[in-house]
């Protein structure tokens, strides 16, 4: 399916990338998204997202960092600039080092190219423009490897584009012999600056990307330590200073990673997760000290690390005192040595679904998520458990709308005194086509004994393709 | 004239050493009244005590399903302030039916743990916490040990334990015989529902059996179940009827 990529450009919405099956088919970025969905009906449209796919670069830049050279930029909206002097040797030459990228990246599933030349300029235009998915320009060969390539490949803006078409010039070759004065006139310093910048007669700095390092505190032993107290009582130094430096960037912490290094060479780890940003040194002290049975000391450990793997900014909060009622209490730390004894999936609340079909009317969230506003109708009542598979009751019932005479589940008949009902249920064709015509019919009932159910039969026990006719034993009523 | 002062305060000296001994501390407890008149008198202090763990089990099938039972815990709880935590072991609650008896989905947080001890260390944890409304879990074996540590957990937070009694098998349920450091112990059974004039389910019954209360007696009620509110009720015939507080004694005594 060819897919194309549509944002606004303007006031118009227009097609701003297109991916190879699209290319293939004719397809090009800059038309009209009515134009080409006319042209392509089956074609694949979704909206851009450049500040997702600038986020992206960003984190595809930081593991350039650390796999390539240290100097490496976003060349924005597409592109990454690293400055490789002196680290291509590392990786065996300029060359493998190229290809050693574009099969990283193919790897991760991106088509990429990458060209090594003098300048940022040259480098940028020859990737774009040129033709091999990899190339290296000789030191020296700038100007002959640039002369051929359209003036688009100079980072100008698409005015000065426009105004050299009409000029007639569309390589950049004439366009470095013309005389540069009338150009400066008609153009400002513009094109001047960008053909120095591409032929390396002026400087172009590469503000490297920056990463931003977790905080992290460490401490050696002198003497390796095993006892479970003394780990826990140096968990609590650590702790208190991991916490200053959280301090000091306003961060809380969501994430910890406790690292224990052992005398044989071998480590041992802890993690502890929150589910708020926290800066608490005895609540975190005690997420961390409820761990130390988990780790196997050996021999002893030699050097303990703290990391805070994923902080977030926590906001100090002014606390508002009431006179009319106190403050529900806050459990979050509760949460959080919960979910670290039983795990986080294990701990939920229930949130409403808008769905007919009990099964499907409710969905789990997690603990603290924000309060939903909407709640489950309270026309009919709803039993207290529901089964997690409708369990298959044999039942006889007077058709189409009666409700059983009697039902045997699990192996016991038991008779029907009285019922509710029955409240029909649709099937969800917006789903699932398979849908379309089911139907269940639900009751509630209560045998001779006082037990209550709640019974459905698949089907509206008049159509055979509503369902099977057959009842089940859905939920069972207090 | 004087001595029925004197005397009654000599009783009163009295109960305080021994709830010294027991390990209280000196001031009243706080109590959930039920809101109906007969239950609350026969509990120690005119309601379910908070700080306190209590026992509920469902009789006959509802040993198995503890739906009945569920449905009057969630009804304590929802009448309860703060956030409620219910542990699990396998996850069937039904979140629509509890918010009908007063409990909101936004309230109640679950924990479904792996075993029962899991679930009895969530639980003292939830009940040591102190800022939770109640803390329900259901579990199938709870020994002496365990419920005394939840009964002291729950003393020193004030919050309340309420200890949902679910076996796998019916003949598992007579370990609901064994003694445990519970406060109160009830058992609900469905009864039939109030039958209307017309076809139709009416208001759901129990019969409702205090086993045991830590310093009260036994007794058991016929109640109409949970209102939207978590409240309990009589049913009319006995609320409004003559012959109250002799059908009461009758039970009690019977």
């Amino acid at each position: 399916m060819p897919l194309a990529l549509a944002g606004r450009e303007g006031r118009r919405r227009v097609v701003l990338s297109v991916d190879l099956a699209a290319r293939k088919l004719g397809l090009r970025s800059g038309i009209p998204v009515a134009k080409a969905q006319a042209l392509y009906p089956d074609l694949v449209l979704m909206d851009a997202d450049p500040d997702g796919d600038r986020l992206g670069l960003e984190k595809l830049a930081l593991w350039f960092q650390h796999r390539i050279a240290p100097i490496v930029a976003v060349d924005a909206p597409d592109g990454l600039v690293l400055d490789t002097t002196g680290a291509d040797h590392l990786h065996g030459g300029e060359l493998p080092m190229l290809k050693d990228m574009v099969h990283r990246m193919a790897g991760a599933g991106f088509r990429a190219k990458a060209v090594v030349a003098d300048t940022w300029g040259a480098a940028h235009a020859i990737a774009r423009y040129g033709r091999a998915p990899i190339a290296v320009v000789p030191s020296g060969g700038t100007a002959s490897a640039l002369a051929d390539l359209p003036v688009e490949a100079l980072r100008l803006p698409d005015t000065i584009i426009d105004g050299l078409a009409t000029l007639g010039v569309s390589r950049i070759g004439p366009l470095a012999a013309m005389p540069r004065a009338p150009l400066a006139l008609r153009f400002g310093p513009d094109v001047a600056r960008r053909l120095d910048q591409a032929f390396g007669r002026i400087g172009e700095a590469i503000v490297p990307v920056r990463p931003v390092d977790p905080v992290a505190v460490s401490r050696n032993f002198a003497e390796p330590i095993g006892a479970a107290e003394t780990i826990a009582r140096y968990i609590g130094r650590l702790v208190l200073l991991l916490c200053q430096g959280l301090d000091e960037r306003g961060q809380g912490v969501r994430r910890l990673d406790l690292l224990l290094h052992r005398v044989d060479s071998r480590t041992e780890a802890i993690r502890v997760a929150t589910a708020m940003p926290v800066r608490d040194v005895k609540r975190l002290t005690r997420l961390l000290c409820e761990k130390i049975e988990t780790i196997d000391p050996g021999f002893g450990i030699e050097r303990m690390v703290l990391i805070a793997s994923l902080a977030e900014l926590m906001d100090r909060r002014q606390t508002v005192s009431s006179l009319i009622a106190e403050q529900e209490a806050d459990v979050s730390d509760l949460i959080d040595t919960l979910a670290n004894r039983v795990g986080t999936q294990a701990l939920y609340r229930f949130a409403p679904v808008e769905s007919d079909l009990p099964e499907r009317s409710f969905c789990r969230v997690p603990a603290l998520a924000p309060e939903e506003t909407k709640d489950w109708p309270e026309h009919w009542p709803r039993p207290t458990r529901l089964l997690a598979r409708p369990e298959p009751v044999q039942a006889m019932a007077e058709l189409p709308d009666q409700p059983p005479l009697f039902f045997i589940w699990r192996g016991v008949r038991r008779k029907v005194k009285c019922a509710d009902g029955p409240e029909r249920v649709f099937g969800e064709w917006w789903k699932n086509d398979a849908e379309l015509t089911i139907a269940r019919d639900y009751f509630r009932v209560e045998d001779t004994s006082g037990e209550r159910f709640w019974l459905y039969r698949a089907g509206d026990g008049e159509h055979g393709e509503t369902g099977s006719q057959g009842w089940f034993l859905h939920g069972i009523f207090g | 004239m004087t001595a029925e002062p004197q005397k009654k305060s000599g009783l009163e000296t009295l109960r305080a050493a021994i709830s010294r001994l027991e390990g209280h501390s000196d001031r009243r407890r706080k109590v959930l009244p039920f809101g109906v008149r007969e239950i609350d008198a026969r509990l120690p202090g005119g309601g379910l005590a908070l700080g306190a763990l209590h026992e509920v089990a469902g009789g006959g099938n509802d040993a198995l399903h503890s739906a009945a039972a569920g449905q009057f815990c969630a009804g304590i709880a929802a009448r309860t302030r703060g956030k409620v935590l219910w542990i699990v072991t396998r996850q069937d609650v039904f979140a629509p039916s509890l918010k009908q008896v007063g409990l909101s989905a936004r309230r109640t947080i679950y924990v479904e743990a792996r075993s029962d001890v899991d679930v009895l260390a969530c639980f003292e944890e939830g009940l040591r916490h102190g800022g939770l409304g109640a803390v329900v879990a259901e579990v199938a074996r709870l020994s002496m040990t365990a419920s005394r540590r939840l009964q002291l957990a729950a003393e020193t937070s004030g919050s309340l334990g309420i200890a949902i009694r679910r076996w796998r098998r019916q003949t598992d349920a007579a370990d609901f015989g064994q003694p445990t450091a519970s406060v109160t112990r009830w058992r609900v059974s469905v009864l039939p529902s109030v039958s209307l004039p017309v076809p139709g389910v009416g208001r759901p019954r129990w019969l409702l059996e205090l086993i045991r209360a830590r310093a009260g007696e036994c007794a058991d009620f016929e109640v109409e179940a949970c209102d939207g509110k978590g409240r309990l009720s009589l049913p009319a015939a006995l609320a409004d009827g003559s012959d109250q507080e002799a059908a009461g004694q009758r039970r009690a005594s019977a």
